[in-house]
């Protein structure tokens, strides 16, 4: 059943879900709209979360927009209700309590899920993963008590919790299996400075080190035991990496590894009226050796928007936005754009005051990825630059930061 | 609670109510007012949610802080000397009838 009236459901209320029902509508999409969130509650932001200790029982205002939002706009947002299978040869999805739902088209953004802690122990009480508003919930109430928290995994959320772990006045230890933190995510030339603040501010970081086994007294965490020896813990917080959720597409048969495969329009490479956006989506872009998945606000928000003003009939193109990002790690803000896959050159450029430092990765001679700590305008800066023709070269910042560089262009170009 | 008029590039107004204490970014998003992304939710990391305060209202709302201003050179629409990033501003009683034009792009 594929009617011209059964509209748009969207699968998953996350940030990219409700960006694309927010294109939709501001595009002038006038059938109907369908979102399936299966958290109880409305869609919000997920990267405060894991920035400030979140305690209070009504959730800290992360909300992406009030739910006026969604009536004003005749959006039929089914909070708590889970979609359990695709068909897609009738075009229909089922939700758990077994209602069939017809689509005209289907956009999967159910996002990503934690991927569990693979040693013995990891489901004693005072160990914890973070993902949702609950989860936050509950590592800030866990935190007003604990002395010593073991932090497992040295990633960004890993990194930003040992930051409000150690604020709110805990013992903190960052234990990582790779020799360095963020080793996929950074250079190694930024994450020297990274680690060093860390450790200035009180943070401990143990790299190289294996978590072996979580231990317990009455079912409660006390020690963690690592490759370096043991380590006290009364709360225990790990990100060890995330996994997208792409079981639905795969069940139903359409194209998936690590991701629901799309084409560079963000469509299923198996069905032309499902879309994957967001965090479950592996597509090809441009700056990219072959298909990347990234998890992302950037990424989510981009896709979402490209894919509701498209089925709206306003957008055609590939997608292509420059993939950027940031963290915030208690005084640290770092931020990346551009993806620094395979790069041959990385250049450390000091700021114009201690805090700040940047990073310029350059591949075949040309500028493809730039990391920032603290300096928000260099930041901004490579973006512009790194979407500009032509590319930028060593050689045009020689001497030269990026924001003195791209002030020079824009001057230019106004004088042109 | 004071009452701020977003102004979209093609001409037309947004009246919303915006709740002292929180920043103008803020009462853009929570009432759908199209134009202002915020793609950082108000860390000042993004500059997506640059808009044109009302040169009646320039004096009212102040010049931006250090790092908004180094910011506001590299916003995708032009800077203008009226230029705020909304999520720097803060709303007060003060600010009631507070006029602002939303650039043609963001991103
Ligand atoms: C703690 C934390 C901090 C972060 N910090 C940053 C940051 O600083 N900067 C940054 O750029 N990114 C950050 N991220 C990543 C960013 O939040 C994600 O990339 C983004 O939320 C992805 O959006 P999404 O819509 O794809 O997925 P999500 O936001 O995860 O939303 C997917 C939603 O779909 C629901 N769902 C899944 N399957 C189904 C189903 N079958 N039926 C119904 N509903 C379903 C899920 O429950 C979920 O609510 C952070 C993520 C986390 C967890
Ligand atoms: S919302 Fe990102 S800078 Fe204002």
């Amino acid at each position: 059943m594929s009617g011209t009236n059964a509209g748009v459901v969207v699968v998953g209320g996350g940030q990219a879900g409700f960006s694309v029902v927010q294109a939709l509508r501001g595009a002038g999409y006038e059938g109907p709209v369908t979102v399936f969130a299966d958290e109880p509650r409305l869609p919000y932001q997920r990267p405060p979360l894991s920035k400030k200790a979140h305690t209070e029982p009504e959730g800290p205002g992360v909300d992406l927009v009030p739910e006026s939002f969604y009536r004003e706009r005749d959006i039929e947002l089914r909070l708590g209700e889970y979609v359990a299978a695709l068909d897609t040869a009738a075009c229909a999805v089922t939700t758990g309590s077994g209602e069939r739902v017809p689509y005209e088209h289907l956009v999967l953004a159910t996002g990503a899920r934690n991927r569990p802690l693979p040693v013995p122990g990891a489901e004693l009480a005072g160990v914890h993963a973070l993902r949702s508003l609950d989860d936050a919930l509950a590592i800030g109430r866990a935190l007003t008590t604990a002395r010593d928290v073991v932090v497992v995994g040295g990633g960004f959320i890993g990194l930003e919790l040992a930051q409000v772990a150690q604020a709110g006045g805990a013992r903190v230890t960052v234990v990582e299996l790779a020799d360095r933190l963020l080793s996929r995510a950074v250079s190694p030339q930024l994450e020297e400075h990274l680690r060093e603040r860390h450790e200035r501010d009180g943070v401990r970081i143990l790299t190289g080190t294996a978590v072996e086994r979580i231990e317990g007294t009455g079912g409660q965490v006390h020690r963690v035991a690592t490759s370096q020896g043991p380590l006290p813990a009364d709360l225990v917080l790990y990100g060890v990496g995330a996994v997208p959720r792409d079981e639905l597409a795969r069940e139903a048969g359409l194209a998936v590894d690590d991701g629901v495969i799309v084409d560079e329009q963000l469509r299923s490479v198996s069905d032309p009226r499902v879309f994957a956006v967001g965090d479950c989506a592996r597509y090809p872009h441009p700056h990219a050796d072959g298909l990347i998945r990234l998890e992302s606000v950037q990424n989510a928000i981009d896709q979402g928007a490209l894919i509701g003003r498209r089925i709206a009939g306003g957008a055609a193109g590939p997608y292509e936005s420059l993939p950027w990002f940031w963290s915030d790690q208690g005084p640290v803000k770092l931020q990346i754009a551009g993806l620094r896959a395979t790069t041959d050159e990385v250049r450390v450029v000091p700021g114009d005051t201690p805090e700040r430092l940047a990073t310029y990765a350059f591949r075949d001679e040309r500028l493809v990825a730039v990391e920032t700590l603290n300096w928000p305008a260099e930041h901004l800066a490579a973006r512009r630059l790194l979407q500009q023709d032509p590319p930028v070269s060593p050689a045009d910042l020689a001497g030269s930061t990026l924001g003195a560089l791209a002030r020079a262009r824009r001057t230019k170009e106004v004088r042109a | 609670m004071p009452i701020v008029i977003f102004e979209l590039p093609d001409g037309t107004q947004r009246k919303v109510t915006a709740d002292s204490g929180t920043v103008l970014m803020q009462a853009a998003v929570s009432n759908g007012v199209d134009g202002i992304v915020a793609e950082c939710g108000g860390n000042a990391s993004c500059a997506t949610c640059h808009v044109y305060v009302d040169e009646r209202h320039g004096e009212q709302v102040g010049p931006p802080n250090d790092v908004e201003d180094e910011m506001l050179d590299f916003t995708a629409a032009e800077r203008r000397p009226t230029s705020r990033l909304s999520c720097q501003v803060q709303v007060s009683d003060a600010l009631d009838g507070l006029v602002v034009h939303i650039p043609e792009e963001q991103v």
